[in-house]
């Protein structure tokens, strides 16, 4: 019988966490703001097909980077546990706060019990009512929860971004003057990004009870002009 | 709760009804295993009961009466029997009151969870489908007296036209031309809408007699309610079209059916 290397508990874990950053950092980076009439979230994305961004519930949208096989499945459970809750109990007791924590206790255990990590960062964001404020989580590979108040920048080098989006950022700004500014942010000093490039997606009141929507590419032009 | 997760040969895809079976969460008069309790259907059930449904030109009307009753007495007077089952599409049902609510709740969620899943609408026919299989899965239930059958009619964005599709208790389901009504009232809604029915009407020439038709069976049918002018409580009365669904307001409905009461004073009717 041949005996197992011995690898310290640090090394298995720094080494996983790696692994998952470079997978993650493949990949474009996302982000999510609120603004004066909910939440936007800007994706650099060329495929009209295969969605970053989508609709869970009625006020709650996923987005994920990194990964797209892994970062789906994480979206399609993520609709089944909030269809089959609404179902159960009522459709005003699905939130965003719950899923996003079975989503971070899902990636912890990926991370710590599976030969590999998932390569995915992801974001659950609700629109507010008036009993309940906008929230953004965003869900690390490893299962790091945070909840951002502003905005929330996902993806492998995310601090260059992030910095431009805080400069820029105004409280209660309008869905042109958002879009700009994380357009910009995504596409850095030398690049410029057209509606083709980009999935953007709202959450805001509208005229039912489901408040995701896409914005269409010329509705992405007309923004950016 | 768990975040439901699925080895890939043995994903349930977008079938929210064949979740819900999996994750055992009740639904319908039915146990979890699929077992039918034994014996008799309790008499006092509530029952739906007269909702039709025709094409006009631009999309169908839809509509229904909101008593519901328990043998021989009013359970309820402010039932809904139309409802979206999406934006393009509604719904009506006529039997026991408490499965038709479950399985259009079922159809509601099955379809919205379809389209987020799959990222693309069902096509109508596809509901059709849909609402026929949960139909057919309700037939023990239905043999033991609790039978559910509904009404479906949407607004077909592939062919730009509305489309009216009637059911049976086995789950068989039929299109329909023109028109269709259904419930203990159906006979006399049917009879008066195939009276004023004209290919190509008007939508408001269709609401209109979609009204008349509700009117004449609660005139005939005891399980039937008429509009109930002491508390303002009237049929329910909805279009779909390119548009989407769209609920005829309250007052709107109020109106056309004063005049209609004023025609027939004026008419002195006696019969």
């Amino acid at each position: 019988m041949t005996m197992p290397y011995y690898v310290a508990p640090e090394q298995m874990m720094k080494d996983r966490a790696e692994y998952a950053q470079k997978g993650i950092a493949r990949g474009r980076s996302l982000i999510a703001a609120i603004y004066a009439e909910g939440i936007v979230i800007v994706a650099e994305n060329p495929s009209r097909s295969l969605h970053k961004i989508s609709e869970i519930y009625d006020r709650i949208a996923f987005a994920g980077v990194g990964k797209y096989n892994e970062f789906d499945q994480l979206r399609v459970s993520g609709v089944r546990h909030a269809d089959t809750k609404g179902f159960a109990y009522s459709r005003e007791d699905v939130d965003a706060r719950s899923l996003a924590n079975l989503y971070a206790q899902y990636l912890g255990q990926v991370f710590t019990h599976e030969m590999k990590p998932l390569e995915v960062e992801i974001l659950v964001a609700e629109l507010g009512t008036d009993r309940r404020p906008n929230q953004l989580y965003h869900i690390a590979y490893e299962g790091t929860i945070t909840d951002e108040d502003r905005y929330a920048v996902l993806g492998g080098e995310t601090e260059a971004i992030a910095e431009k989006v805080e400069s820029a950022w105004q409280a209660d700004w309008s869905l042109a003057d958002a879009v700009h500014a994380t357009v910009g942010a995504l596409a850095g000093p030398d690049r410029t990004l057209g509606g083709a490039d980009l999935e953007v997606a709202l959450l805001a009141e509208g005229s039912g009870r489901r408040t995701f929507r896409r914005l269409t590419s010329g509705e992405l032009d007309a923004l950016l002009a | 709760m768990t975040l439901p997760f699925f080895a890939p040969t043995d994903d349930p895809g977008p079938d929210f009804a064949g979740l819900v079976r999996r994750l055992r969460i009740p639904h319908g008069p039915v146990a979890p295993d699929g077992r039918v309790p034994a014996g008799d259907a309790p008499v006092a059930l509530r029952h739906g009961t007269t909702v039709v449904a025709l094409r006009f030109a631009d999309g169908i009307v839809m509509a229904g009466d909101r008593r519901a009753t328990e043998g021989h007495l009013i359970a309820h007077r402010t039932m809904d029997k139309v409802f979206p089952a999406d934006r393009y599409s509604a719904v009506a049902i006529a039997g026991a009151a408490g499965p038709a609510v479950e399985m259009v709740r079922l159809f509601q969620t099955q379809l919205e969870h379809y389209e987020k899943v799959e990222g693309v609408v069902l096509s109508l026919e596809g509901k059709a489908n849909q609402l026929g299989q949960m139909v057919r899965e309700h037939l023990p239930m239905a043999m033991q007296g609790l039978a559910v059958v509904p009404l479906f009619a949407g607004y077909d964005l592939a062919r730009g036209t509305g489309r009216i599709f009637t059911y049976d208790v086995t789950g068989g389901h039929y299109e329909e031309t023109e028109h269709n009504a259904t419930g203990s009232g159906g006979r006399d809604a049917r009879t008066t809408i195939k009276l004023g029915y004209r290919a190509g009407m008007a939508a408001d020439e269709a609401v209109e007699l979609a009204i008349q038709a509700l009117y004449e069976a609660a005139d005939e049918d005891s399980a039937t309610g008429g509009p109930d002018v002491v508390r303002g409580i009237y049929p329910l009365v909805a279009t779909v079209t390119a548009d989407g669904f769209a609920r005829v307001p309250d007052d709107r409905v109020a109106a056309l059916f004063a005049s209609l009461i004023d025609r027939r004073r004026g008419e002195g009717a006696q019969s």
